[in-house]
């Protein structure tokens, strides 16, 4: 129960992260995903991105024979990690003070911003150069910072794009996948200055840009302090590894004199030899290439080659939350690949700002929850775990094997429990669609009769898709709002009263029509 | 952000933000995952390895193809040659180039028949030095065939990390031993010096940030040559290999991966 701390300190419980952090959206996944859903745009670039990273993810993979006992390796090293989280801390800390890097611990958002900034304040920068980081994002670092008059100019082009139309990032591979390169024309010829007006809306001519624009700040350095993330913390030798694919990396973490790291204290990987495993699952299962185009290995500071001053900042801020739920806390074991982002067929419709976290789609629906609590129905965070038809597509891609959709039910269970803890609170469309689901799914008549009557209703609609059905089905109200309903084949019980009647009258033919599935989701991933 | 402020996470007086994080992640494992715990040597190691058989035992010459096809593959350009042909095909890769830098450790021969100015690195030229000059020339660590990728230690052979990230042009000389066919063996090699900066290339650094279209050349070299260094080709064809594996072993029929 109450952990007993043997400090002679009053019992430290686990902490949810700051509410300043950006894990929590500011309305719950319905309405937002209702508002995105109108963007047409959106809707198809993130349809052509997710189809297309897709299907060079499952290329890439099925080259791979052992791919099943890397995925094996991999969850289970990771389970070692939280198994041995504090430990592990300890020997980073150690191997990295060893190597001459500074390390920091930030409980919150807050005491991380405070550190950087002060770090950064220290050495009299008023820009400092950003590596794409997840974590530095969640921690609102760049708004922390401004706070303070100093710049954060980031470098990765999707995040730069990002800045530059003053917009959140919308999925954790390609932030800028909700532009398209009429919008980043526009975008860039308002920001940079120095631009030709005469620029077409190729992406080679527009990444020329942003590398002639960043190309300055890299080979200067202002302020010379940069700041990264990082995708793996090896504790038996203090080395930080980024992986990345455009450069950017590479010139932050080379080229200043100071680097900061800010790091969840997830990312820590036992040892070195570990990282057999993990540069094999990350690339393939990210961009879908064998290898990305640039890793970089640090440790420490080495005289006369790369920044002189190494800090690296620990970050719990609600971590230590997520670990504390024995049936939750696989969530950090998450290496940010996004490959379930892609297969989710609810986030490629909705998109990521639907889900109003730094961490979108599958992953982010059980992890940004856990990691901010839930205060009360009315709480967005609330409303994440149900952002899933439960399909099973992003278990099955994780190269970690996190079993995102068991997570999903065990957080709708205490979901579901709380809110019983409360009288009167399901009045939402949500819950109230919600509730209409878990009735008809605790009846089986009632099921039957729904899924029977709806084969019907389709033989008189026309084409594949059922289209916009605002209410024609009582039992779900607003579902088919923003989604086209697949038109049902018969259900497997129609079916199989057809068939077994087809055999009691001995039909030589056998086969009634096998259920036909509606869906236009193809999972084509098991390798 | 919700309906009502969220509170803030506790810190608790007296306590060091490490020894609070510390008192945290013991309290939240106070409550077991599961009847184990997972320890290191529980996490099953049955994938392959540096030792694996396909590693160890694929024809040298085969692996050298696969990297070839590998690096070709993210277009880079791939240069082969053999020990006497070096300097041609160095300098042929060096092509049109009118100032290269090298680190000191590269042999002069390399650049005997290169035409352009040559500059040994002593470490002092600082990014704006380095952005004028044209191309770099260096050697590497190692060379993982499957996944076509270069690495590069910070050493005199492949240069401070400056050095191959500055110029627009990078050209890499691979020797045949220092080809290895997976990850694994890549990461063993490296692991005999893991404090030294390590740096992984597969190919020229690109984007697919723009509608997912594939852009090379973002802000590291955008031009990436290698010249990967076959064995001589034998004189007389029944002699034994040169590098220790027996001729007579040409059955490892293995499909890469
Ligand atoms: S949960 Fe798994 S699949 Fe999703 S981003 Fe994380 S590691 Fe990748």
């Amino acid at each position: 129960m109450s952990a007993t701390v043997n400090l002679g300190m009053p019992a430290v419980r686990p902490q949810h992260a700051s509410p300043s952090s950006t894990l929590r959206g500011t309305r719950g996944f319905p309405d937002a995903a209702r508002e995105e859903l109108t963007d047409e745009v959106l809707r198809g670039n993130l349809r052509h991105a997710t189809t297309t990273i897709q299907a060079k993810r499952a290329g890439v993979v099925r080259e791979v024979r052992d791919w099943q006992k890397l995925r094996n390796a991999g969850s289970a090293l990771k389970w070692q990690v939280t198994d041995h989280l504090p430990e592990l801390l300890e020997q980073l800390e150690e191997s990295v003070t060893a190597a001459g890097g500074t390390v920091h611990w930030a409980r919150d958002a807050e005491e991380a911003g405070e550190i950087v900034t002060s770090l950064a304040i220290e050495r009299g920068a008023r820009e400092i150069l950003k590596v794409k980081s997840m974590a530095t994002q969640e921690i609102a670092l760049n708004e922390t910072l401004e706070h303070a008059g100093i710049r954060a100019i980031e470098t990765d082009l999707a995040e730069l794009i990002v800045q530059l139309a003053g917009d959140t990032p919308s999925h954790i591979l390609v932030p800028a996948i909700h532009r398209n390169r009429a919008q980043i024309r526009e975008i860039f010829l308002a920001s940079m200055p120095d631009l030709d007006p005469s620029i077409t809306d190729d992406p080679a001519e527009l990444a020329g840009a942003a590398r002639r624009y960043l190309r300055e700040k890299f080979l200067d350095s202002p302020g010379s302090v940069a700041v990264s993330g990082a995708n793996f913390a090896v504790a038996d030798t203090g080395t930080l590894v980024v992986v990345e694919s455009e450069g950017n990396g590479r010139m932050c973490l080379t080229l200043p004199r100071t680097l900061i790291s800010v790091v969840g204290i997830e990312k820590v990987v036992p040892s070195f030899q570990d990282l057999e495993v993990f540069l094999q699952l990350l690339p393939r299962s990210s961009t879908g290439e064998r290898m990305n185009p640039y890793t970089t290995l640090f440790t420490g500071v080495r005289e006369g080659d790369g920044p002189q001053e190494f800090h690296l900042v620990l970050l719990d801020n609600g971590r230590s939350a997520v670990l504390e739920d024995p049936d939750g806390r696989s969530a950090l074991h998450c290496i940010r690949c996004s490959a379930c982002l892609n297969v989710c067929p609810v986030y490629a419709r909705a998109g990521g700002h639907a889900y109003g976290s730094t961490y979108p789609g599958p992953i982010g629906a059980i992890l940004s929850p856990q990691m901010t609590g839930v205060q009360d129905a009315e709480d967005p965070s609330a409303t994440l775990p149900y952002a899933s038809s439960l399909c099973g597509a992003c278990y099955d891609v994780c190269p970690v094997k996190i079993d995102i959709p068991a997570i999903l039910v065990h957080l709708r269970a205490k979901d579901v429990d709380r809110r019983r803890g409360t009288r009167g609170e399901f009045h939402g469309a949500w819950d109230v669609s919600m509730k209409g689901a878990s009735r008809l799914m605790s009846s089986p008549r009632a099921y039957d009769i729904a899924v029977r009557s709806a084969g019907t209703l389709a033989k008189v609609m026309p084409g594949k898709n059922i289209g916009t059905l605002p209410h024609a089905l009582p039992i779900v109200p607003g579902w088919t709002d923003h989604r086209d309903l697949p038109k049902p084949g018969p259900s497997f019980r129609s079916w199989w009263d057809q068939h077994e009647k087809q055999r009691a009258a001995g039909s030589a033919s056998g086969a009634g029509a096998a259920p036909a599935t509606g869906g236009d989701e193809q999972q084509e991933d098991q390798a | 952000m919700s309906t009502r402020p969220a509170a803030r996470p506790v810190r608790t007086p007296g306590l060091s933000a490490k020894e609070e994080i510390m008192a945290r992640l013991r309290a939240a494992l106070d409550v077991p995952r599961r009847d184990a715990v997972t320890e290191a040597a529980d996490v099953p190691r049955d994938y392959q390895r540096a030792d694996d058989r396909q590693e160890v035992s694929t024809d040298p010459a085969k692996v050298r193809d696969v990297l070839a096809q590998r690096i070709a593959d993210y277009r880079a350009t791939v240069h082969r040659t053999t020990p006497s042909q070096l300097p041609a095909a160095i300098a042929e890769a060096l092509d049109g180039a009118g100032s290269v830098i090298v680190p000191p450790g590269v042999p002069e021969g390399w650049t005997a028949q290169v035409a352009a100015t040559v500059q040994v690195d002593d470490g002092t030229p600082g990014p704006r030095e380095l952005d004028v000059i044209d191309a770099v020339l260096t050697g590497c660590h190692t060379a993982i065939a499957v996944t076509g990728t270069l690495v590069l230690r910070s050493d005199d052979l492949s240069g401070r990390r400056a050095l191959t990230l500055v110029p627009d042009r990078h050209v890499v000389v691979v020797q045949a031993d220092q080809v290895v066919l997976g990850v694994p063996k890549g990461i063993e090699r490296m692991g005999e010096d893991p404090a030294s900066p390590w740096t992984l290339i597969s190919g020229p650094s690109a984007t697919s940030d723009i509608e997912l279209e594939r852009v090379e050349g973002v802000h590291g070299p955008r031009q990436l040559h290698v010249v990967l260094v076959d064995p001589e080709p034998e004189p007389e064809p029944d002699s034994p290999a040169p590098d220790g594996t027996s001729a007579s072993a040409p059955t490892s029929q293995e499909t890469y991966r």
